[in-house]
């Protein structure tokens, strides 16, 4: 008897799986984004802030961009095994993605603060603002108009780096399609639609931030 | 909570297999980026013209390369040119992935250089009766290169941080070959942290090298 793979074609009932991906990859870019936006802001202030923190963070920035997401994945995953402690794979994701982003975001918030020219913050002060009403009324929102185009960038930079979450078992977009291709072999159709996914979320908003940029400027 | 004992020695038996591996990394890395800048050089040229044919080559060319993760890219690469009878190895889809990618992004980062040098240079070296040619050669393509040269830096960083992709199709560099290794053992922790920092000392020797390079070029 000649032994056969087992094969179905695709059916409709594989579309809820599909589906469920593109939410996975949604949600998880959407919960990263804002948790890493947040650790972002934080670190920024305190990177331009503290010489001390400057410092320190430096070696962390450092590191965190110069190891594959892969790899802090992998590394994640492992130290919480070795704690004993089984996570769910989306948490690792968001461990991992908005740490990331935070890192990123740091730099952008950093490179804000520092484009607020330091006169601007002199008057403030000496209209009687203290350095938190200054940081919040005045340094605040200038550095937000600079680096939000940027922001923006990040967040598609987010999106796409999520693709890498199904190393540690997340079922995202990009895996459930891989799972359906090894099942029914219809690879260009498949991929097909998953980059198109991929495509009409990113290009849009790529779009968006680079006329902003154009405008603010 | 930390019941664990690290057991190191199994690494160090397995690190000439790692160091093949990041053999291939470097490879792989450098053969995109050489593909990639030469594709690049042409797609920002065409992408200056604004109209026709070779701008929207060129314009699709690179917002599919910016706009689908690189991962998909390498899936397309090893999956799906296997509809049209092309059956790539794992090296083939992630540097034919790889190359497609840097084009994209370089070709960006070309433009925008091309675009910082004031067209009256060009014009004034046509007008000294500069070949088209060599008026890109000595007057335009050398402003270019010291604009674009940290931008190149970093993507050929970020090149060598993606390479580690192609371990999702079976590749054996750095990340698949400690992939491999550490499948005897499963100590996932141990053969990952070395991996990690060989990772990190291949970016640094990069960074180094660049900031050295850009001294002795430009240090006037």
């Amino acid at each position: 008897m000649k032994f056969q793979l087992p094969y179905s074609g695709l059916q409709w009932s594989d579309l809820p799986f599909l589906l469920t991906g593109i939410f996975h990859t949604i949600l998880l870019t959407v919960v990263a984004a804002a948790i890493g936006t947040v650790i972002g802001i934080i670190l920024g202030w305190l990177r331009e802030s503290s010489v001390v923190a400057r410092y320190i963070l430096a070696i962390y920035v450092d590191m965190t961009r110069s190891v594959p997401l892969i790899i802090q994945f992998i590394l994640v995953n492992s130290v919480f095994s070795l704690a004993g402690l089984a996570l769910d794979p989306f948490v690792v994701g968001v461990i991992v993605l908005s740490l990331y982003m935070g890192v990123l975001t740091s730099e952008l918030v950093r490179s804000g603060l520092q484009s607020v020219r330091p006169e601007l913050k002199k008057a403030s002060r000496s209209l009687g603002m203290n350095y938190w009403q200054e940081l919040f009324h005045v340094s605040g929102p200038l550095a937000l108009r600079t680096s939000f185009p940027s922001w923006v960038g990040t967040v598609i930079a987010l999106a796409k780096d999520t693709s890498l979450v199904g190393v540690v078992g997340y079922v995202d977009i990009l895996r459930a399609t891989q799972i359906l291709i090894n099942r029914t072999n219809e690879a260009l159709l498949m991929l097909g639609v998953t980059g198109l996914f991929y495509f009409l979320i990113c290009y849009p908003i790529s779009l968006y931030s680079r006329r902003l940029e154009r405008t603010l400027q | 909570m930390f019941g664990y004992t690290f057991f190191w020695s199994l690494v160090w038996d397995k690190l000439p297999e790692l160091l093949e591996g990041a053999k291939l990394t470097l490879e792989i890395t450098i053969l995109s980026m050489i593909v990639g800048t030469t594709i690049a050089l042409p797609l920002a040229l065409m992408r200056r013209q604004a109209t026709g044919p070779g701008y929207r080559f060129a314009t699709a060319w690179v917002e599919l390369a910016r706009n689908t993760p690189a991962l998909f890219q390498i899936y397309m690469g090893y999956f799906g040119l296997g509809a049209f009878g092309l059956q790539l190895s794992s090296f083939l889809a992630t540097f034919i992935a790889l190359s497609f990618n840097n084009a994209g992004y370089l070709a960006e980062t070309f433009r925008g250089g091309l675009n910082a040098v004031p067209p009256q240079q060009f014009s004034a070296a046509r007008s000294l009766g500069m070949s088209s040619l060599r008026a890109y050669m000595h007057v335009v393509f050398p402003q270019v290169f010291r604009i674009v040269f940290f931008p190149y830096v970093n993507q050929l960083n970020w090149a060598l941080l993606n390479s580690s992709l192609g371990s999702i199709v079976g590749l054996r560099e750095l990340t698949g070959a400690t992939q491999a290794a550490q499948s005897e053992s499963f100590r996932t922790f141990e053969f990952f942290i070395v991996t990690a920092a060989i990772y990190y000392l291949m970016a640094k020797v990069v960074e180094i090298s660049a900031r050295l390079t850009f001294w002795r070029l430009f240090r006037s």
